[in-house]
């Protein structure tokens, strides 16, 4: 077993590939017609949000830089808005504020610029069974994004073109594969192609929203280790999206941890698994699964996520959070750098809050004992994608 | 966690269980040996198509057509000394234990609980079938005491399930596989669909649940690292065959099967220096055709002749030193077989025993 390299070489000062500043997505629950039905119990405060509308704060004023050869993971549970994320990313959905650059220029809105966006950033989905097409073969699946993009090479046949790409995700011999459909495949096969789908356009950015939660246990590795190859070898920049914070840990130089559609903490990825600041990150990795464990885990600030119609006011944490003070039931914290590049929006940080900010906060009710807090659960299954306006 | 003193509850010998019939039978489960001791977590890890569910059905009578048990036995002993044959048992009597003595708790509770019934007439629902001398009013309080249990308030017996969140669902399906006071419940990927820390807090009430109602539980999950956390002993299946059985600190500790080890070294750990992990190359086969001898060996990195072509029986390894004689080693590799000592880490670990103790 070798060590990982700690720290890409990448110096920080140079221009990210693809920067987000102040994403911010909020998703209008339409109508009063399902909206009863599906939200029964809503307070006033939900109805505040315009023209009656109720409002789903999906992700709120996320920053984000992307750099070339560096993998960023996403870590959040369902509902923390690290798919939307993903989305905003790719431009698949619009921001409600914000910006995205791009190699530091702001996005075109022309239909050319948004072509040559599309290029540079690519997706790979999260389950390879419906995200290739069932009636087309490996071969159109490769072939299609090379003429959609015009980058069929003279001197080159198509073929060879698209059995570079499977050698990319080592996928050989390529001839083999060339002509199966995705059934004929196995799940980590799939996941390739799907990826190998991403390659050949010559993205610089690769948006994975959790390329490897479907797969079985013993494949997931070498999906994740082909990732870190694309990285290493192509230089490109990887958007991880993930559960799983010890994949991340494993993956990803920098980890970005997402709780209610907000990022509480971001740094290098030994440092926030190993000195975790935020009261979440450390829930987070308490509640994962861990061999070397002895004895049940503490679990400080159990619970489950609030409601994004309703945020609650000052840090969304709070009401969960076992070292709450009254300061956090009324301002959300700004983020504050631990050390080079470690940051954690949490007002334990703050040094200079006055005593009366600091006081324990008392009208929070111990949230050990109640386990699933549903006064406020607009959405019982607690799906990634709440994008009512999407359908 | 320590390995409770106990009978055996269930014991599973060479069950053997197809998908179809005749030459185009898949094999799903082929000559499973388990014990469940009472009062203990027994895990049972596996990748998907490893057959881990079909073991499941099978134990329980539930497997439907097109799969059948094609042989074997499975003894259910509720007290030391009587024995029912779960097999060859009449509907009538599996009608008797199943939930009052053997509960499920299926995977994915939205599918497993009534959306058009509120959870107060499923769970009174239980009780009137298997507790008639009840009143209504006395279901309804028992019903109530069931969600109390796993922390849901009694307010909630009139909700649907489509009001509940996902963990809450699965808390439900917990409270009404316990309804009964089973001495078994078998939970096939109970907490899989959830979140982390959700799914922690279900499996912390879960545990303590247990400590206090004395049940035993076979746990079924593709998450080792998860299972070595909060199993006693563990059993690893791959391709429909028990390719490992041991104490779950033991199996993490001194791994004896390539196909635990490769499994083990495929979880990222979350301390420590990050190593370069390889998981296991290729991917699992395809239970129609099955590579022959140990159905392992084409993904093994210590393969030898052998393996190609004689599949290895699951045996007892000689104790040598891992000092927990409650739960016996087994492996099925021809590394294992005593005619050479086997790698340095697939071998036992001599410090086992202190560790242990």
């Amino acid at each position: 077993m070798t060590q990982l390299h700690e720290a890409a070489p990448t110096p920080a000062t140079s221009t990210p590939v693809l920067e987000a500043r102040g994403l911010t997505k909020h998703f209008t629950v339409h109508g009063a017609r399902r909206g009863r039905a599906a939200l029964p119990r809503l307070g006033r405060r939900g109805q505040a949000a315009g023209r009656g509308g109720l409002v789903v704060h999906a992700v709120e004023d996320v920053s984000l830089a992307l750099d070339e050869a560096r993998v960023t993971a996403v870590v959040g549970e369902s509902g923390s808005g690290k798919s939307t994320l993903a989305r905003l990313l790719c431009r698949l959905i619009k921001p409600t504020a914000g910006e995205l650059l791009l190699s530091g220029d702001p996005v075109p809105r022309s239909g050319r610029g948004r072509r040559e966006y599309a290029r540079q950033v690519q997706m790979v989905l999260q389950d390879p069974f419906s995200s290739l097409n069932p009636v087309h073969e490996v071969r159109y699946h490769l072939a299609r994004p090379l003429q959609v993009h015009g980058l069929e090479e003279p001197g080159r046949s198509l073929d060879d073109a698209i059995a570079g790409l499977l050698e990319r995700v080592a996928l050989a011999p390529a001839d083999q594969f060339l002509r199966k459909y995705p059934h004929e495949l196995s799940g980590g096969q799939r996941q390739r192609v799907a990826i190998a789908r991403a390659l050949a356009v010559r993205p610089r950015v690769l948006l994975a929203d959790e390329p490897v939660s479907m797969l079985d246990v013993s494949i997931r590795l070498g999906i994740l280790n082909l990732l870190g190859d694309l990285r290493d070898r192509e230089r490109l920049a990887i958007l991880y999206i993930t559960h799983d914070i010890a994949s991340a840990r494993y993956l990803a130089d920098t980890i970005v941890v997402m709780y209610a559609g907000q990022v509480v903490e971001s740094g290098p990825a030994r440092t926030v698994t190993d000195q975790p600041a935020h009261p979440y990150t450390q829930l987070l990795l308490s509640a994962a699964p861990d061999p070397e464990r002895d004895g049940p885990p503490a679990l400080d600030g159990r619970g489950a996520p609030p409601s994004l119609v309703t945020p609650p006011p000052g840090c969304r944490f709070h009401p969960r959070c076992p070292h709450a003070m009254a300061v956090c039931a009324t301002s959300a914290p700004p983020a504050f750098e631990e050390a080079a590049g470690h940051v954690s929006a949490c007002w334990l940080q703050a040094r200079d809050l006055t005593a009366a900010q600091a006081s324990p906060l008392a009208s929070r009710g111990d949230g050990n004992t109640s386990p699933d807090d549903t006064s406020s659960n607009d959405e019982p299954g607690g799906g990634d994608d709440v994008s009512p306006d999407t359908r | 966690m320590s390995v409770p003193a106990g009978h055996p509850l269930l014991e599973v010998r060479g069950l053997c269980a197809d998908y179809g019939a005749g030459p185009d039978a898949v094999h799903a489960v082929i000559g499973a040996d388990l014990v469940l001791q009472s009062g203990e977590v027994l895990g049972l890890a596996g990748e998907s198509g490893s057959g881990k569910s079909t073991l499941a059905y099978a134990i329980t009578r539930l497997l439907r057509a097109p799969g059948m048990i094609t042989g074997g036995s499975v003894g259910y002993y509720p007290r030391p000394g009587t024995a029912v044959d779960l097999l060859s048992a009449e509907e009538g009597t599996l009608r008797v234990l199943r939930w009052s003595q053997i509960s499920v708790v299926m995977q994915s509770a939205m599918n497993a609980l009534n959306p058009v019934l509120s959870i107060g007439a499923q769970l009174t629902d239980v009780l009137r079938a298997h507790r008639p001398d009840l009143s209504k009013a006395a279901r309804r309080a028992r019903a109530a005491g069931l969600l109390a249990m796993v922390g849901i308030t009694a307010d909630r017996l009139d909700s649907h399930p489509h009001e509940l969140s996902g963990g809450m669902r699965q808390r439900v399906m917990i409270a009404m596989a316990l309804a009964l006071e089973p001495q078994v419940v078998i939970m096939d990927e109970p907490t899989t669909a959830l979140d982390v820390v959700t799914q922690r807090e279900i499996l912390q009430e879960l545990m303590e649940l247990r400590e206090r109602l004395g049940f035993a539980v076979l746990f079924i999950t593709h998450d080792l690292s998860l299972l070595i956390e909060i199993a006693d002993s563990i059993a690893v299946m791959y391709a429909g065959r028990l390719v490992e059985r041991a104490a779950a600190k033991a199996l993490f500790r001194a791994p004896r099967h390539p196909y635990t080890l490769g499994l083990l070294s495929s979880f990222p750990a979350l301390h420590g220096p990050r190593r370069h992990l390889t998981g296991i190359p290729g991917s699992p086969p395809d239970l129609r055709r099955l590579p022959s001898g140990c159905v392992f060996h084409p993904r093994c990195s210590y393969v030898m002749d052998r393996c190609r072509t004689d599949a290895p029986a699951l045996l007892p390894l000689a104790a040598t030193g891992d000092g927990l004689s409650s739960v016996p080693r087994a492996a099925a590799c021809w590394l294992q077989d005593g005619s050479a000592p086997p790698p340095p880490e697939l071998a036992a670990a001599p410090d086992l025993a202190g560790s242990q103790s």
